[in-house]
């Protein structure tokens, strides 16, 4: 390295960890930190703040500590797998800690380091990037994390969620998986990745892409879509308002609110594939969005009845404001 | 009565309150904020002796002074009892008030004093109230302040029932004279540990006061103050720049907030493929500033060079790392905005403006295909009156066919991921597809001026289309009740009324306010959605526009308050004609006769005002009612300096108009020194009253002289 004039070295040249690696070893590392380590949810989302770990979890006083991964699905952003940067879906590490600890940016970037990353030789930042899901009435204040100017985190102090105030707040980070594997593993394009030892991202997931993309921006059918949206309000709505007869041996059954849940899930995702297919108008998207969030706020609402946190009455105002 | 007993001891005072990252652009603010609060407790305590500095850093908000008195001064105070003749009887004894009174206060009798106030004689005593220490007050002072000061969305972190901030706070460091000060605020208390760099420091940094904050934060990678931020990243910036023979893009609002970005900022340049200067400068500096916060270079053509300058939160990049992954990032950022360009150039601009039916301006007004159809009709009225009044340059087929394309970039995938390129994009698509020279300028234009300190769009068409927007827009909002209130103004209608009044004053080229606002409402009915604007908000959209014309008058063109409050007070619809009146009652107010000239006008406003309307009659005066001669002066040298007067306005010469007016004013003096206004013959006083409304409404069509103030000394 004594020669001056060498070209200074333009990547690291470590290959970095794999694709799945990569995931295990953040959830071993949250797992350390006391997490729950939990599944992806099985209902298409949008990101994995609408996975109910996290939506009812950060609800009420219970402290709660939940590690996973959760596929994320963005059907506007899908590009047939032929741009190299975006995705109809990606992948997020979510974890929520409720309630966040006083160091808990230092927690945050430990995990960097024990993915190999040295903070003293790369440009880490907090920038700020407060985050809003108008869908699920959640909002917090945050940062989004840069590294050397990647966004590889969104970390945030959730303040609401379901149109309710949090008490305590949790803390929520968001890790874009596939850019942090980009960067440790140095390559431009996710396809590239390598997955596992054998195979690449595009050969376990090209297939997907290309697919679900000529679906929602081309076969998706407005009509049917936007019956299929209706038909899970409707079903969310008779859920809610039922009434729970006791079982023959007298006791109460309890609300299945957690199955409205998943039906307001995939009224959210059935709106993004409207969105993604252009049969939107500006308007009719705010009405749209507002009544996911209807069904969200009424739900989470429901949930703090259930457990105790919030009389009914307050809930009952609760659900006339959101509808 | 109050009176210092002690001089007093100082010392120096240091608040540093360690948050998780404060976002960057609210930093000088929330520094001089927590100063000034700081000020306004420390003085109202009376224990400032040295004024505060404030620094902010990602993680830090520090105050400090100097100089704080380290105990308040102890007050003495005389507090009255009951009157002499109460607290003592006949003989001279103390009565049981007297007695009651010196218990109450815990002083002997013997030494309570008789004294004489303007209210008669007193039995008083003198208390002694004991100043409290510094260290006292401020721990009452600091965790208050962090209440009050402002930010624009704070967060709690310890529970609902916690104290707010805008993100956590995690230290504090309060010190006083060497000691700490016992603060808590959000979970963290005072210490003398601050904490340097997040990477780079080891371990908590103590400080012992001022003397010592800057240097051993230094020493731990953070420099406080922004201002040796900012200096090491412009010399570095430059050193970088000459070394490799380019020129920095300057950015001022860039530099400031990499200043406040990063808590030991460091230039690194990075390169990208000369491939992608296939895109125009513009797209290029956006993509580099606004996402990845780099300063762009050219070379000495100005022509952008396929290299940036990014400035990192460390000391040195000596493995290149960041500098690759910064390589990178841009790399992907800017092959999207290839791909976007690309796919755009793919149709027609004007093809784009059918989508603009799906954009939404505002729910009840439309969309911006609406908008587009107004402003079209705008435009060309513009451009049309313009035309009239012989304006070469004014095009009005030029005007409808850049409006009708001026929205249509919002439908581009380029504004989309860009939005901060609206009307850029579209200028320069129109370029790249042969429209007009004038039509592209237009459309890259209409946006601006982007602010008062913002040039103006460089041809008559940008003009007219920028006007058209903006106007449609205050008009459009007005007619369904957006108004803008406080710090809130969603559509910008006050930089839009500012910009229609830069334009105006800058072109120099006549538009009459109302005639564009009467034609603006007409388009507002003639297309969706087809509202009517009523008459009174009509002229609250003039009154709102009058209102920034004033402002940028004042603050931004430095006349005085009364000239403008004067002049536009005669008239104001025609903004080049006002601002002509404006300048001659500038350069003939110093004049010998014009303020006693200005003095009288407000003594004829007063006595009109006084008779009121029905009192004075006519606007006339009768010369066969004259009794005196100062009547009959005033009358005829009214008379002659009417016609003088007349003859310079159409000439628009305004200086010499207003010094036609002020050579009445020996006439003036007279007629006041000598002539009493409010005669008892009805007759008589109702004609003199004629002849001073006369005077007011002649002289009042420059300036309505009795507005302006008469200057100090």
């Amino acid at each position: 390295m004594a020669n001056k004039n060498k070209p200074r070295p333009s990547a690291p040249k470590s290959k970095g960890p794999t694709f799945q690696r990569l995931t295990l070893d953040l959830q071993q590392y949250w797992s350390r930190r006391g997490c729950v380590l939990q599944q992806p949810y099985d209902v298409e989302v949008g990101a994995g703040t609408m996975h109910p770990e996290t939506f009812f979890r950060v609800l009420g006083p219970n402290p709660y500590r939940v590690a996973y991964i959760q596929p994320s699905r963005r059907p506007a952003d899908g590009r047939y797998g032929e741009n190299p940067n975006r995705l109809y879906k990606h992948t997020q590490l979510q974890v929520i800690l409720k309630p966040p600890p006083a160091d808990v940016q230092e927690i945050y970037l430990d995990s960097l380091r024990s993915i190999g990353i040295d903070l003293r030789q790369h440009d880490i930042r907090f920038e700020e990037d407060n985050w809003e899901s108008p869908t699920l009435g959640a909002w917090g204040v945050g940062w989004q994390v840069l590294l050397d100017g990647l966004e590889i985190t969104q970390f945030t102090y959730f303040q609401q969620s379901g149109g309710m105030d949090l008490d305590p707040v949790s803390c929520e980070l968001t890790y874009g998986i596939e850019r942090i594997a980009a960067f440790l593993q140095n390559v431009d394009n996710v396809f590239h990745l390598r997955w596992s030892d054998d195979l690449t991202y595009g050969d376990v997931r090209l297939a997907e892409e290309e697919q679900l993309s000529t679906y929602s921006f081309e076969l998706a059918d407005a009509v049917r879509t936007r019956e299929m949206f209706d038909l899970c309000e409707r079903e969310a709505k008779a859920i809610l308002t039922s009434r729970q007869k006791s079982s023959d041996s007298g006791a109460k059954r309890t609300k299945p609110i957690l199955a409205a849940y998943d039906f307001c899930l995939k009224c959210s995702h059935l709106f993004n594939i409207l969105d993604a297919r252009g049969a939107i108008s500006v308007t009719e998207r705010a009405a749209l969005i507002g009544r996911v969030r209807s069904l969200s706020c009424q739900v989470a609402a429901e949930y703090c009845v259930i457990n105790g946190w919030r009389d009914a009455e307050a809930g009952k105002a609760q659900r006339a404001q959101a509808s | 009565m109050k009176k210092n007993l002690k001089s007093d001891a100082t010392g120096d005072f240091l608040f540093e309150v360690g948050c998780e990252e404060i976002p960057a652009r609210l930093i000088p603010k929330a520094c001089s904020e927590l100063q000034q609060i700081l000020e306004k407790y420390l003085s109202a305590s009376a224990i400032l002796a040295e004024p505060l500095r404030a620094f902010g850093a990602p993680r830090r908000l520090t105050v400090m002074s100097d100089a704080v008195r380290l105990r308040q001064s102890d007050q003495e105070k005389e507090i009255l009892g009951p009157p002499k003749s109460i607290a003592f009887d006949n003989v001279g004894a103390p009565t049981r008030a007297a007695v009651s009174f010196s218990e109450k206060q815990g002083i002997p009798l013997a030494k309570l004093k008789v004294v004489t106030t303007p209210r008669g004689e007193f039995l008083a005593a003198k208390q002694t109230i004991v100043g409290r220490s510094a260290k006292e007050i401020l721990g009452e002072i600091l965790p208050q302040a962090l209440r009050e000061l402002p930010f624009p969305r704070s967060m709690y972190w310890t529970g609902r029932g916690g104290v707010r901030f805008i993100r956590p706070v995690r230290w504090i460091v309060a010190l006083l004279d060497g000691a700490v000060v016992p603060v808590e605020f959000g979970g963290a208390s005072g210490t003398d540990r601050s904490h340097g760099h997040r990477f780079l420091a080891r371990g908590p940094v103590r400080i012992s006061g001022t003397k010592d904050y800057t240097s051993r934060l230094r020493k731990a990678f953070v420099l406080a103050d922004p201002a040796e931020r900012q200096r090491k990243i412009e010399q570095e910036l430059r050193g970088i720049a000459a070394k490799r023979k380019w020129r920095v893009h300057e950015d001022a609002g860039l530099l400031e907030l990499v200043t406040n970005l990063n808590e030991y900022p460091t230039v690194i340049s990075g390169d990208f493929a000369a491939e992608f200067l296939e895109l125009p400068a513009e797209i290029l500096i956006t993509v580099m500033r606004d996402h990845q916060k780099y300063f762009a270079v050219e070379n000495s053509h100005g022509e952008i060079e396929p290299h940036f300058l990014a400035v990192i939160n460390l000391d040195k990049d000596s493995a290149g790392l960041v500098r690759a992954g910064h390589e990178r990032v841009l790399r992907a950022r800017l092959a999207d905005a290839r791909f976007f360009w690309e796919a755009d150039q793919k149709s027609k601009l004007g093809s784009y403006g059918e989508k603009l039916a799906h954009i939404t301006f505002e729910s009840r007004l439309g969309t911006y295909g609406d908008k587009t159809a107004r402003i079209r009709d705008l435009a060309r009225w513009i451009a049309g009156n313009w035309f009239d009044s012989g304006l070469r340059g004014a095009d009005v087929a030029a005007a409808d066919r850049a409006a009708e394309l001026a929205k249509c970039d919002l439908a581009t995938e380029m504004v989309r991921e860009f939005t901060e390129l609206q009307g850029i994009v579209g200028g320069l698509y129109a370029r790249a597809q042969r429209e007009e020279e004038e039509i592209a300028c237009a459309i890259y234009d209409h946006y601006k001026p982007a602010g008062t300190e913002d040039s103006i769009p460089r041809n008559m068409t940008g003009c007219a289309v920028s006007i058209a927007d903006k106007l449609d827009s205050l008009v459009a909002c007005f007619a369904v009740g957006i108004l803008p209130t406080g710090s809130s103004d969603p559509f910008a209608l006050r930089r839009a009324a500012s910009g229609i009044v830069q334009i105006i004053l800058e072109l120099k080229t006549p538009l009459s306010l109302s005639a564009a606002i009467s034609a603006a409402a007409k388009a507002l009915v003639a297309h969706k959605p087809k509202i009517t604007l009523a008459p009174e908000s009509e002229s609250a959209v003039l009154d709102f526009i009058l209102e920034r014309a004033k402002y940028l008058l004042r603050e931004k063109q430095g006349f005085a308050y009364d000239e403008v409050n004067a002049a536009m007070a005669a008239s104001a619809d025609d903004l080049v004609d006002a601002r002509s009146r404006i300048v001659a009652l500038q350069a003939i107010r110093r004049t010998r006769n014009f303020e006693p000239l200005a003095i009288a006008f407000k003594r004829i406003h007063k006595i009109l005002g006084k008779a009121g309307k029905d009192g004075v009659g006519a606007k006339t005066a009768a010369p066969e009612l004259f009794k005196e001669v100062a009547e009959r002066n005033l009358y005829h040298a009214a008379e002659a300096a009417r016609a003088r007067v007349a003859e310079h306005k159409r000439a628009g010469q305004y200086r010499e108009a207003l010094e036609a007016i002020a050579d009445l004013r020996p006439a003036v003096d007279r007629f006041f020194d000598e002539v009493l206004v409010m005669a008892e013959d009805e007759a008589v006083r109702k004609n003199r009253l004629g002849l001073l409304a006369m005077l007011r409404k002649e002289f009042s069509t420059i300036a309505d002289f009795s507005l302006m103030v008469p200057d100090e000394g």
